[in-house]
């Protein structure tokens, strides 16, 4: 894929340990693509993790913060892994392709910690652990037409293969985990391939895809098109010092699980407590830029830090700075009065507080 | 990459072009293409004094922030205020339509500083990073 990356005239980026495309051309238009058509992303860095045996369910409903017991085969749910004090070791998504057998999606970065805690999870339980990042490629394709595009390449129905669903078949005449699921706030599949079938897909779908659109994106559009779907991004919104109530993602936490679960009985407690923080969304008023670690500024000429900047990007589709941001309850609360600001390099520049996400599809 | 012949460069990525007294000021394809798109440059204002390697404005894209360097001293004439409304054109022409500012040279001189990197010698400091 590499070889094909640069052929594209892609710039390249080291992320832990791969060398991702971050942008073909321009991650702007690549942003567009994805919005207004398609996108193609090489993901082969993420890491897949197997999790299989009579005890599968159960080990992972003790590991996970979910209840993946609960997920019916071909379903896919969006899960955390939790330190015993409730902080994220990372955000996952889980795959239930059998009875017996799980696909855990991890992040490139945490992929060693997310199979080093499953195996010691695991280990009381009739389930067996396995890292097989490096067997699987992994290529998304996202946007509106996303599914016109691969439907006559595969020989799912993917009228049946609902959102957040997955199941085993071909694409291209190669066999493939297609899962429609993504990162980018529009439709659109992933696809699970060999590392050696993973050029020919690729091949195929830019083939298929060119008089629709569909252009090859990068990491840097990746990462906008998430911003404006208020997706947390693990490094930024997502840490071991973050719990899911932190990022307003309580509803990941499941509790009536039978054998309880690794971080439960802190999360319980956060559950019950007052939120020592907010994760807000923000628009600016200028077109600088607030970037990761940001001071956001509240109170009487802005002179108190009330929370920290964790993203932010130019937005393509709204034509200004957008940024994610934990900020004090107060300050979220207080900002209805419109009297925030990021401290950009030493100058105060307005920001609003606003809802998140701040992009939503219509849905036809 | 392109890296023209006529034009004196800094380390920092910036191009600069002598007419007469009057040196024109940009940055390069190659930190053009390193930084991504350009959504915001903020530049110098007309009448500023700058001082060569001093930060005197700044280019935003979507990924990171770039302080912009003078690399020469005395006072801006001019400025490219299209910039305001496409900061595009830095990507798609970076030595033309996305140049940056005018510097009526201080001094009596109408010269370049010295220290200033010929276009061979630009090409070898960013070879190894493209």
């Amino acid at each position: 894929m590499l070889a094909e990356h640069e052929r594209l005239g892609a710039t390249l980026t080291g992320f832990a340990g791969w060398r991702m495309p971050l942008r073909y051309t321009s991650e702007t238009a690549e942003h567009q693509a994805v919005r207004q058509a398609a996108g193609l992303f090489d993901l082969s860095h993420m890491g897949e993790v197997i999790v299989t045996g009579p005890e599968a369910a159960a080990a992972l409903d003790y590991a996970l913060t979910g209840r993946l017991s609960a997920v019916a085969p071909g379903r896919a749910r969006y899960t955390m892994m939790c330190a015993e004090d409730g902080g994220v070791l990372d955000d996952l998504v889980v795959y239930r392709t059998g009875d017996e057998d799980f696909m855990v999606v991890a992040n490139a970065a945490n992929t060693p910690t997310v199979v080093a805690e499953l195996q010691g999870r695991a280990s009381g339980f009739k389930a067996q652990v396995t890292d097989r990042t490096e067997d699987y490629a992994l290529i998304a394709i996202q946007g509106p037409e996303a599914v016109g595009i691969l439907a006559p390449l595969t020989d799912l129905d993917l009228g049946e293969v609902k959102y957040y669903a997955g199941y085993r078949g071909t694409v291209a005449g190669r066999p493939a985990f297609v899962a429609r699921t993504g990162y980018t706030g529009e439709d659109g599949f992933e696809l699970f391939t060999t590392p050696e079938d993973a050029g020919p897909v690729w091949a195929a779908l830019t083939e298929a895809g060119a008089s629709a659109g569909l252009v090859a994106a990068g990491l840097a559009a990746r990462d906008t098109l998430r911003l404006e779907a208020g997706m947390p991004l693990y490094g930024n919104e997502l840490g071991p010092d973050v719990t899911p109530y932190d990022a307003g993602l309580g509803r990941v936490v499941k509790f009536d699980k039978p054998d309880g679960f690794v971080g439960g009985q802190a999360l319980a407690e956060r559950a019950e407590a007052a939120p020592r923080r907010v994760l807000a969304g923000l628009t600016m008023a200028s077109r600088r830029v607030p970037r990761h670690g940001y001071p956001v500024l509240a109170g009487p000429d802005q002179g108190q830090q009330a929370g920290t900047v964790t993203s932010g990007a130019p937005s393509p589709t709204l034509g200004v700075p957008i940024a994610m941001a934990y900020l004090t309850p107060d300050a979220a609360d207080a900002a209805g009065a419109g009297e925030l600001a990021v401290d950009i390099r030493g100058r105060a520049e307005p920001a609003r507080l606003t809802e998140l996400p701040f992009y939503r599809r219509s849905r036809a | 990459m392109s890296v023209p012949a006529e034009l004196r460069y800094t380390a920092e990525h910036e191009w600069v072009a002598l007419n007469g007294s009057t040196a024109t000021v940009g940055i390069t394809d190659f930190a053009a293409k390193a930084l991504g798109d350009v959504v915001y440059v903020s530049l110098p204002a007309e009448g500023a004094s700058v001082t060569a390697e001093d930060a005197c404005g700044e280019v935003e894209s979507t990924k990171s922030v770039s302080d912009l360097y003078s690399p020469v001293d005395g006072q801006v004439t001019e400025i490219n205020s299209e910039l305001d409304d496409d900061p595009g054109l830095v990507n798609s022409d970076p030595y033309g339509s996305g140049w940056m500012f005018k510097v009526q040279l201080s001094g009596s001189g109408n010269e370049l500083p010295s220290g200033l990197l010929s276009s061979a010698e630009y090409e070898e400091l960013t070879k190894d990073s493209d």
